[in-house]
């Protein structure tokens, strides 16, 4: 579903932050990709996403090549995978319940379909109650959630998750993990970008591990060694 | 179409009530433009206004030898009525018709009366009085009365007299219209770098925002529209508020204004170009404020 081929990145002429790296991702998998700050996660996602374009190498989604997509092609492309970034990028101006209609709205659901869904969607977040709420209003721990159930809202078929746990408490971030794997039985492709050891080992699932741009470890049933 | 047209305008509009302090800075610069444009359009209507009072005032006159007979007069009259459509006026005025003119102007002046008197024959010339909207065109008639057909009954033409009058004035008017439009381009650029300028401020503060919706897969249709609209709100707000404003001010200036320009009525001015008001002041509230709008967020689309 999603394979990156000698990819390289590298800004300014001399930083590389991703270096050839090569893997593939099949659909239903929930792939951890681990490596300490800086080490080209949030890079690695940003290029699935189209926002930048690979020095060399090419990224393919569905057998067609991100780098070579128009403005039309990512905004469907966008519209499939849905992500939680690390700094949230929600909509401040835009209430939870906006926040999540805002995104079947793009997807052009009707009015019926996104206040059942909305609903569903902050039921499996735990955040039934704080429809109303501003974003600033609530607490780190809900603004992630809140992430993570905007990613979700369009029932996307790939989930990125990048470092959804970083600003969290353990019971916040376990929560988070838990929606993610409920979201994978369901049959939804996860990308976890993470640098908590405690929460990519207890996943036992599969773990690419980047150091300095490169993809230096890629087990199926990993575990966090740098 | 129609559901994402609904939902760009609901959303246009929450974030209208939302944003009630940055909306009210739109608003009010918004109405700048729209106030400057009104006052120019009325400016305009009131020189033009002295400028046709002026205008009717300048003519040049015909002077026919004493025995030309008045058919031949009024035959000279039709053939320059068809020289121009500028030429608004000729009036035929006979001897007796200019004698009477005078004795009514002086009549309480003896001096005149007793001049008169001592000539002893009506010694005023039949004529045509030639008034035209073009100041050209007296050349042209000038020249045509004093060719070779005309000469055995015409006496005289003035223009020579009045060609440096016409002229100057015509040169005057021309140089205040030509002086309007100027102003009027450079305060509008004004208007609109102010207006850019002062949106900017409040649509900056969107941009993560904007960046956000092109993450989720929103078209640029779908994120600029909402600002598109909301633009094009405050400026009906503002357009509103101008119109009640102008209206009420104009009211009150009326008297005091035809004191200086007699039979120039402000208000009245406004009410009879109602409609031409009404579209200055929507162009340019509703107009500037998307236009303004559609310019800003195009530069945080880039994602």
């Amino acid at each position: 579903m999603i394979k990156f081929q000698n990819v390289t990145k590298t800004y300014n002429f001399h930083t590389t932050v991703l270096d050839n790296v090569s893997f593939t991702i099949k659909k239903g998998e929930f792939v951890s990709i681990v490596g300490k700050s800086g080490a080209g996660k949030t890079t690695l996602i940003k290029l699935l996403l189209g926002i930048e374009k690979p020095t060399s190498g090419e990224i393919f989604f569905d057998n067609n090549n991100v780098g070579e997509m128009t403005s039309g092609q990512l905004q469907k492309l966008r519209r499939r995978i849905g992500v939680a970034y690390q700094d949230y990028k929600l909509l401040p101006k835009k209430t939870v319940y906006e926040n999540i209609s805002y995104v079947m709205a793009v997807k052009g659901k009707s009015d019926q379909e996104i206040e059942k869904e909305v609903t569903q969607i902050l039921d499996i977040t735990g955040l039934l109650g704080k429809e109303e709420n501003f974003p600033e209003e609530l607490s780190g721990g809900e603004q992630q959630r809140l992430a993570v159930a905007r990613a979700i809202a369009c029932q996307p078929e790939v989930i990125v998750a990048d470092e959804p746990t970083g600003n969290l408490d353990p019971y916040n971030s376990y929560e988070i993990i838990y929606i993610l794997q409920k979201l994978n039985k369901m049959g939804k492709t996860i990308i976890l970008a993470s640098h908590d050891k405690d929460i990519t080992n207890k996943l036992g699932k599969r773990v690419i591990t980047l150091e300095d741009g490169a993809v230096i470890r890629d087990e199926e049933k990993g575990r966090f060694m740098i | 179409m129609f559901t994402s047209f609904k939902r760009v305008v609901k959303f246009a509009w929450s974030d209208f009530i939302r944003h009630s302090g940055n909306n009210f800075a739109a608003i009010f610069v918004l109405a700048v433009p729209i106030l400057l444009a009104t006052s120019l359009f009325i400016f305009q209507g009131l020189s033009q206004f002295v400028v046709s009072q002026i205008q009717s005032k300048i003519d040049i006159t015909a002077y026919f030898n004493p025995d030309t007979k008045e058919q031949d007069i009024l035959n000279v009259k039709d053939q320059i009525m068809k020289l121009s459509p500028h030429i608004k006026q000729v009036e035929y005025v006979s001897s007796d018709q200019a004698m009477k003119e005078f004795n009514d102007r002086h009549k309480d002046n003896p001096d005149f009366i007793a001049a008169e008197e001592e000539v002893g024959t009506n010694p005023f010339l039949p004529s045509l009085n030639i008034v035209t909207d073009q100041a050209y065109q007296y050349k042209n008639i000038s020249d045509f009365l004093q060719s070779d057909g005309f000469s055995s009954i015409i006496n005289k033409v003035d223009y020579s007299q009045k060609k440096d009058t016409i002229e100057k004035f015509y040169s005057i008017t021309a140089n205040i219209n030509k002086s309007g439009y100027v102003l009027s381009i450079v305060l509008f650029v004004i208007a609109l770098i102010v207006v850019l300028n002062t949106l900017k401020l409040s649509i900056e503060g969107s941009k993560d925002e904007i960046t956000s919706m092109k993450l989720v897969g929103a078209s640029n249709w779908f994120i600029r529209g909402p600002f598109i609209v909301q633009g094009a709100i405050c400026g009906l707000v503002a357009f509103l508020v101008c119109f009640v404003a102008s209206g009420a001010v104009f009211y009150f200036l009326a008297p005091s204004l035809e004191i200086i320009v007699p039979g120039f009525n402000v208000f009245n001015y406004f009410l009879s170009n109602f409609e031409f008001v009404l579209l200055i002041q929507v162009g340019f509230g509703v107009g500037l404020g998307a236009l303004a709008s559609f310019i800003l967020v195009r530069s945080y689309l880039k994602v």
